[in-house]
């Protein structure tokens, strides 16, 4: 009996004691400081999207986005830039999405882990590390010069290909490393061979973050200057107003961000609303462009069958 | 009499390390061949050698000569239709993110069957066989993945069996799954054993007793002892280790 009375345990209640405060007070700190810098990084974003926005949508309209600039760029409108942007990311993307999401799927279903593979990664790793600079020489040396292109949409949308095929094959291994290896091994044992199970398995459950690396490429190609400076672009170009393949595949031509360059440095005159203008029509399509990325794939992740 | 599976002198590695030991035993035609051992003693690997998935896996390497039915696996030529002679069940259940009837049509469909008539009778056939049809028969078109554990395990089941394997290997496919359903397959497993050979692998000793007519004991990738089953739950295995294996008392 005794034994037993003392072996009941006295309830103990919760003590906040001064360790327990110092604690609770470093978790705040904590907390306090990685949310200041959420807004010290949101802050200037929002501040140069509102001033873009601010300054160059009152110059923005239908008339602005359809015809050609004119009286040496410092009237009219950016018809033949948006549209050389518009066709520089369709024709690279067409050469480098396939090309990546292929060697992607190469590189993480079929290869075995050897040196060429390791050599391959290497490289992949590299080039999305080359300055932009270096992809516009060599686009210039390769495909303008010594593949005898000239200096045009096709020679400027291959360099983009080269420079943004890195981002294609990392986020498409990216996304074929998240389907489980289980599955494969489960379509082997049955006989499947490797083809019909990336055709079958991999793929279908891969897509939404294939689509989404290719996506965001688009949004670098756009941006991008330096590369099709030196194989394609120019500074002034006047086109057919109102017709979508008014450029040809080796004809040069102009881009939305070379433009904000040039009426930014190169063109005396030009109201101070113009690059703002051109700058707003280049990020609003990007941000667009992005937002669908989003959506795509929450789209797709929510059809997501495991 | 050929032997259906022969495994003479098998070696294997991971890299640097060992799993096989040089192992050699063989597996009578329609019989049930029962594989027991603590983890890590290379019963999965065996059976992945056996199919040829062994070598996807990066820095494998293997010696010694297993056979089926006479053939080398490692010369021949159509390793797929290999991988179709042989049923593969894991122990965590896979159902890949397909609808179940799909699950179950995969194999027939990659060996190029297209017949729908055919695809729908050998679906039911097999997932009556792994004791799954009659809670699945009215939804078929959802998917596989969705449905619990044990349902899955059973749908791994009758995928392993849809494309009429000759040998089904089993590697402790009851992990996931209930007692009674446990028996119900192992009721099937019996019937079975007249269209096919069954190599079970488990850590139930006890249901290896109940199943296999021989089984092999394997431990730190070296065979301590392979008889008939009798022998090896009969009290007198000839390894001590045997004995204090199957009876629990194993440290």
């Amino acid at each position: 009996m005794t034994m037993h009375a003392e072996a009941s345990p006295t309830p103990v209640p919760f003590v906040v004691n001064d360790a327990v405060r110092r604690k609770m007070k470093h978790e705040k700190i904590a907390k306090g400081i990685f949310a200041t810098m959420i807004v010290l990084m949101l802050l200037p974003l929002i501040g140069i999207l509102g001033y873009l926005v601010s300054q160059g949508a009152p110059l923005i309209s239908w008339d602005f986005l359809t015809t050609n600039p004119a009286k040496g760029m410092t009237q009219g409108g950016i018809w033949s830039a948006l549209l050389g942007t518009i066709w520089l990311v369709i024709v690279s993307l067409c050469i480098s999405a396939p090309m990546g999401v292929m060697a992607a799927v190469y590189l993480n279903e079929y290869a075995r882990d050897n040196w060429f593979t390791r050599i391959v990664n290497l490289a992949v790793v590299n080039l999305a590390g080359v300055p932009s600079i270096v992809h516009a020489l060599f686009g210039m040396g390769a495909f303008v010069l010594f593949f005898d292109m000239g200096r045009g949409i096709l020679a400027a949308s291959l360099t983009l290909a080269v420079m943004t095929m890195p981002v294609v094959i990392t986020s498409t291994r990216e996304a074929l490393g998240a389907v489980p290896m289980s599955f494969r091994e489960a379509c082997w044992n049955v006989g499947a061979t490797k083809w019909q199970t990336i055709w079958k398995i991999v793929l279908p459950n891969s897509i939404s973050g294939i689509l989404t690396g290719v996506i965001l490429e688009i949004s670098r190609k756009a941006g991008e200057t330096v590369p099709i400076m030196f194989t394609g672009a120019v500074f002034f170009k006047k086109i057919q107003e109102g017709d979508f393949f008014a450029y040809g595949l080796n004809d040069q031509c102009m881009a939305l961000s070379m433009h904000l360059y040039t009426v930014t440095t190169q063109v005396n005159g030009a109201p101070r609303e113009l690059p703002f203008a051109v700058a707003t029509v280049l990020i609003v399509s990007i941000i667009l462009i992005n937002s669908t990325a989003i959506a795509t794939r929450a789209w797709l992740r929510s059809r997501k069958k495991w | 009499m050929v032997s259906k599976i022969q495994v003479q002198n098998l070696r294997t590695w991971y890299g640097e390390k060992q799993v096989h030991h040089g192992i050699s035993f063989h597996v009578e035609p329609n019989e049930i061949f029962g594989i027991i051992g603590p983890a890590q003693s290379g019963k999965t690997t065996l059976l992945r050698a056996i199919n040829r998935t062994f070598e996807f896996t990066a820095g494998t390497r293997q010696e010694g000569v297993i056979s089926v039915d006479g053939e080398d696996v490692k010369r021949v030529r159509d390793v797929y239709e290999l991988r179709r002679k042989i049923g593969m069940v894991a122990p965590l259940p896979v159902g890949l993110p397909l609808s179940i009837y799909d699950n179950v049509a995969f194999a027939p469909r990659s060996a190029g069957m297209r017949n729908k008539g055919e695809l729908d009778e050998l679906v039911e056939r097999c997932l009556t066989q792994a004791a799954l049809w009659d809670e699945v028969k009215d939804r078929l078109d959802s998917l596989g993945t969705k449905l619990s554990g044990g349902q899955q395990q059973r749908l791994t089941i009758a995928r392993a069996l849809s494309h009429q394997p000759e040998i089904l290997c089993l590697d402790e496919f009851s992990i996931a799954i209930d007692p009674v359903t446990t028996m119900r397959i192992e009721d099937v497993l019996k019937v079975l054993k007249k269209d096919m050979t069954i190599i079970l692998v488990t850590n139930l000793v006890q249901q290896a007793r109940r199943l296999a007519a021989r089984t092999m004991f394997l431990w730190n990738g070296e065979i301590i002892e392979c008889d008939k089953t009798e022998v090896i739950f009969g009290g007198k295995p000839a390894d001590k280790r045997t004995h204090d294996y199957v009876n629990g008392i194993f440290g």
